[in-house]
């Protein structure tokens, strides 16, 4: 660990624990709490990535979690930011993106050829001729991108967490610590942010050798170490802003979501670096990098450093390596400035030029030395450290999209918020101050807003505390005519590439970053973005502000999918008559919230099981479980009309005692939902709705209630309830045994409802024809839901009565041509077209969708009609949705199919053009494998046309009382 | 997550309420055109702007009616739907 120094004050390493730690094949050694760039950094190693496209060799650049050329390869993970992930015992990690190994790299050849390959140059090379696309697409993908993803990888997810505070802090440094504090002591809870392992920020490197701040950064730690208010949620990121203060936190544990009632946003800025020839060489690095390792990790950056600068904190850092022992060389400053950091930098000896241009970096692997021009004259100065201290850009991202702005500050030289959203502060660097005092007193005014806002009390006014003169050079870009001056690292663009882009006409900044990909690295232009607007405002001869910037999206950085993945949360509704399907051995299935029996398994194959249960009911009885049906009461004064307003059916002249289909479509006619309403009294009605739609049908009808301003109420019963269909020609065998009802034609006629005794248990029948034999619908108390059925079940067994599943209805109520909602219909689809005109009676004054199904009549285009197929072979079995073709266009879908075994065809329902409704006309289907069957349009229903067997020896009258 | 402060059962996560459109009065088909029919039925203005707008709470089984900025996503005022229609003029049907 060559470049070691002795403990610092602050240093975040635990020197009792020597780790060792593999790299490219070879060991080092660091310390417990190092970093892996750090670490090797210590050890000597400069070169710790290639760059993304010509594979040159870099080093640290800002080592503060966006250093994108330092990123590293383990078995598990691709792109482990070395700059913040810590190195442990038997690590083993490698640099990615190479081609060989980090030494050897044959993806250099691309820089011999950079000169052939512009800005751009993929766009417009590899279009033609299109046969050749696929083998470029090929070298292009293996040329690009970073770690390897090795898909055979399991699946992870993380927990999500939730946290409520009034105040949140998003970032701990000296003006984010003082906020936390100041909010906390008005009262109110505080979350305090940040992506470092520990509290601090800038007080801890940039200030670490100023005795001054020793008291402030004292009170500070110890006091939100000692404040119940205040919890710090540290090694984590706040990756997004959402309406209301809700705030995404990125942690190693997985997200958090937080639900703050105000924000301090004090997340600072970050470090820009200067663009000049080779200014990516290992050696050339941020001021504030370099303060990073000497402060955290006690890693020298260098033996001997050059300072470019254009603020006093330039001044400061040169200070801070002259105290670790490094040779200050000189400080290059852009301009001339007056602080107590010059005046400090001037009497300790070191050299200063002013008016600095810098030239360029010279150096084979890394730094070798600098050429700079001074008062006009060239000069070289041999070191392997040149610290970049040129300016700053506002991490505003949680700013921006809380829906904030930023303009450009021309005394600053800097963006700044210009408008914050209700509840959202900003303090600190951010926020233009800079004096570590001011940046203290800037967080705790914000902090006493915050809190005041979180309370509902007026705010205070704030003072002005932002800085008097620049902190960044306006435009920190020297050009060279033999380039290699990198603006975008991530991305290997020079300038010439920006200049480049510009000249071709992408001189807006949307159009600039997605034709050069400026900014769309890994890093998302953390270091790039602010240089990239100054080069295009200086071309165009704009303003900063009129350039603007891109969009600040959450991810803020980027997130593992594995936190953002989401559990599988929903409740399932569960039948009281459950458990009998269980021991039934039932195969369930998803119907909205429900689990229903798709079909019974009785050891053979799927369909030979649902084949049983359609025989069942066609020759003996079934039972099935509705309860997942909606099941809604209405009742009052005004229950009628509103049945009548609901409905496309005339309800309100139903006889007591009676049932009717009852159908539903919404404003633009659209069929929406169905069941069979009951009318139990002149004022109380009862009406079932599909699986489905139960809520949003009681959902919509309370609504349509206060709209209307009818005296009614509705009640939701679907879960209160049990119902079973009981159907086959000898159900009523079977009901017989269970109760002295009068269940002959005369005395229970289709379509009546009767309130009962069924073995006790109190139930309300009705006699429906939905599978198309003889059948009861009976609807009970949820309790006896069980009883019931198992009674029914006894009493079925003479009979050879089986529970049949959703599958075998399907199919039965397939044989009747009966449609179902949502399956047979889809979102446009009303009633005319479904072949259901008789269920919609425009004489009423007015029903829901009436003004449209009234102009909707005429206007028919289409039309469900039933088909059955002409050949029986299996594997030329269209399924549902497959198309219906004529004349090579579409001219319809299938909707429903299945096999009939009472019919032995296949017959189904299809949605096609008027054209083609005529009984006997062929439909050509195609399969999902291209190729065409044909089918023939035959009449409704395909079983029992006449309905004898629903309604044996009765009138074909539509109700009877 | 945003909250929805409402007089009558106090602050309600957002996630609580479904949204059922904005308040609008259907036109009386006996009179109303074509254009118009077909204006309220399919056409949605975008515009921002504050508007009233129906929220069912489900766990209450209660339709509100929030006045809402949609540009800001504020909302102003948290009412009951049956006093707000109670209000506003009797729409016949």
């Amino acid at each position: 660990m060559k470049l070691r120094l002795p403990p610092q004050p602050y240093e975040w390493l635990d020197r009792k624990q020597i780790i060792e730690f593999e790299f490219e094949g070879e060991v080092y050694e660091g310390f417990k709490g190092d970093v892996i760039s750090g670490a090797l950094w210590a050890n000597g190693v400069k070169t710790l990535g290639r760059s993304f496209k010509y594979h040159r060799r870099r080093g640290l650049l800002s080592f503060a979690n966006h250093d994108i050329n330092a990123l590293f390869q383990s078995k598990d993970y691709p792109n482990i930011r070395g700059d913040v992930t810590q190195i442990e015992d038997y690590m083993n990690v490698r640099a990615v993106n190479t081609f060989g190994s980090l030494k050897h790299d044959k993806g250099t050849l691309v820089e011999w050829i950079g000169k052939f390959l512009p800005v751009g140059f993929y766009y417009k090379a590899f279009y033609s001729p299109k046969f050749l696309f696929p083998k470029w697409e090929s070298l292009i993908r293996t040329m690009a991108g970073l770690g390897k993803v090795d898909t055979a990888w399991g699946e992870e997810r993380k927990p999500k967490r939730y946290l409520h505070c009034d105040v949140a802090v998003i970032g701990a440094g000296p003006s984010g610590m003082a906020a936390a504090l100041k909010a906390a002591e008005q009262g109110v809870d505080v979350c305090l942010i940040d992506e470092n392992a520990f509290i601090g920020g800038s007080l801890d490197y940039q200030y670490a050798n100023e005795p001054e701040q020793v008291s402030n950064r004292k009170r500070l730690k110890q006091g939100i170490a000692s404040h119940p208010n205040i919890q710090v949620v540290s090694s984590a990121y706040v990756a997004g802003y959402y309406g209301d203060h809700w705030l995404a936190i990125n942690t190693p544990q997985g997200l958090i979501k937080l639900s703050a009632q105000s924000v301090v946003v004090a997340t600072g800025v970050f470090e820009q670096p200067a663009v000049f020839r080779n200014n990516d060489l290992p050696g050339v690095m941020n001021a504030s990098a370099a303060q990073r390792l000497i402060s955290r990790y006690a890693v020298k950056p260098c033996n001997t450093a050059v300072v470019l600068t254009a603020n006093a904190e330039g001044y400061r850092a040169a200070l801070d390596m002259q105290q670790s022992g490094i040779e200050v060389k000189a400080i290059l400053d852009t301009g001339e400035r007056l602080c107590r950091w010059v005046q400090e930098a001037e009497s300790s000896g070191i050299i200063i030029y002013k008016n600095v241009e810098m030239v360029e970096a010279i150096g084979k692997q890394a730094l070798e030395g600098i050429v700079f021009k001074a008062n006009g004259e060239q000069k070289t100065l041999e070191c392997d450290g040149l610290l970049m201290s040129v300016g700053w850009a506002p991490a505003g991202a949680p700013i921006y999209q809380a829906g904030g702005r930023f303009s450009y500050d021309s005394t600053l030289e800097q963006l700044l918020p210009s408008l914050l959203p209700d509840g959202v502060f900003a303090c600190g660097r951010l926020n233009g101050v800079f004096d570590i005092e001011h940046r203290i007193q800037d967080g705790e005014q914000a902090g006493l807003n915050a809190a005041l806002y979180a309370k509902r009390e007026p705010l205070v006014d704030c003072l002005d505390f932002r800085a008097a003169q620049a902190h960044s050079h306006p435009f920190p870009i020297w050009e060279h005519e033999k380039g290699k001056n990198f603006v975008d690292f991530d991305e290997d663009l020079q300038l010439k590439d920006l200049k480049g882009a510009i000249a071709q006409g992408f001189d807006n900044i949307e159009l600039m970053k997605r034709f050069s990909t400026i900014g769309m690295g890994p890093s998302q232009g953390k270091h790039s973005n602010m240089n990239g607007i100054r080069i295009l405002a200086k071309a165009r001869g704009q303003s900063i502000d009129a350039t603007g910037s891109t969009t600040a999206r959450p991810m803020f950085h980027p997130t593992p999918v594995s936190h953002l993945a989401g559990m599988r949360f929903r409740p399932e509704r569960l039948t009281p008559i459950h458990t009998f399907h269980q021991q039934a051995q039932a195969k369930f299935m998803e119907a909205g919230a429900w689990l229903r029996p798709e079909y019974y398994r009785t050891g053979l194959p799927r369909k030979m099981c649902i084949e049983a249960e359609v025989k069942a009911v066609r020759n003996s009885a079934g039972l099935i479980d509705v309860s997942t049906l909606g099941k809604l009461e209405v009742f009052g004064q005004d229950a009628a009309e509103l049945m009548d307003r609901l409905y496309t059916m005339r309800m309100s002249n139903m006889k007591i005692g009676a049932s009717r289909y009852a159908l539903m479509v919404d404003d633009a006619g659209v069929v929406i939902d169905d069941g069979v309403a009951i009318r139990y009294s002149e004022e109380h009605f009862y009406v079932s709705t599909t699986t489905t739609s139960s809520d949003s049908a009681y959902r919509m009808i309370q609504k349509k209630l206060i709209e209307w301003k009818l005296s009614a109420t509705v009640l939701n019963r679907t879960g209160q309830l049990a119902a079973m269909n009981l159907a086959g020609p000898n159900s009523r065998k079977v009901l017989a045994k269970l109760t002295d009802l009068d269940l002959s034609n005369e005395g229970f006629p289709y379509l009546a409802m009767r309130q009962a005794k069924l073995s006790g248990y109190p139930v309300t029948l009705i006699r429906v024809g939905f599978v198309g034999e003889l059948g009861y619908e009976i609807h009970t108390d949820a309790s006896n839901g069980l009883a019931i059925w198992k009674t029914i079940m006894k009493a079925g067994e003479e009979f050879s009565i089986r529970p049949f599943g959703v599958e075998a209805q399907r199919l039965l109520r397939l044989e009747k041509g009966h449609i179902i909602v949502g399956q047979d219909t889809d979102g446009l689809t009303n009633p005319f077209e479904a072949d259901m005109g008789w269920a919609v009676h425009l004489q009423k004054p007015y029903f829901l969708g009436k003004p449209s199904l009234s102009k909707l009549k005429v206007m028919q285009s289409r039309t469900l009609v039933g088909f059955e197929l002409l050949s029986n072979q299996a594997e030329h079995v269209p399924l549902e949705s497959n198309l219906v073709i004529e004349d090579g266009e579409m001219a319809g879908r299938i909707t429903s199919i299945g096999f009939s075994p009472a019919l032995d065809k296949h017959i189904g329902l299809a949605m096609v053009d008027v054209a083609l409704k005529a009984i006997g006309s062929t439909l050509h289907m195609r399969l999902s494998n291209g190729r065409m069957v044909q089918a023939k349009v035959v009449e409704t229903p395909f079983y029992d046309p006449q309905g004898l067997l629903q309604k044996p020896q009765e009138t074909l009258q539509e109700e009877v009382a | 997550m945003k909250f929805v402060s409402c007089p009558h059962i106090g602050n309600r996560a957002l996630s609580e309420f479904t949204y059922g459109g904005a308040l609008r009065n259907e036109p009386d088909f006996e009179t109303v055109s074509d254009k118009q029919w077909a204006d309220y039925v399919f056409h949605r203005h975008s515009e921002p702007k504050t508007q009233q707008e129906w929220w069912y709470h489900r766990p209450t089984g209660m339709w509100f009616i929030f006045t809402r900025n949609t540009l800001t996503d504020v909302i102003s005022q948290v009412e009951l739907a049956t006093e707000v229609c109670t209000k506003g003029a009797l729409n016949e049907a």
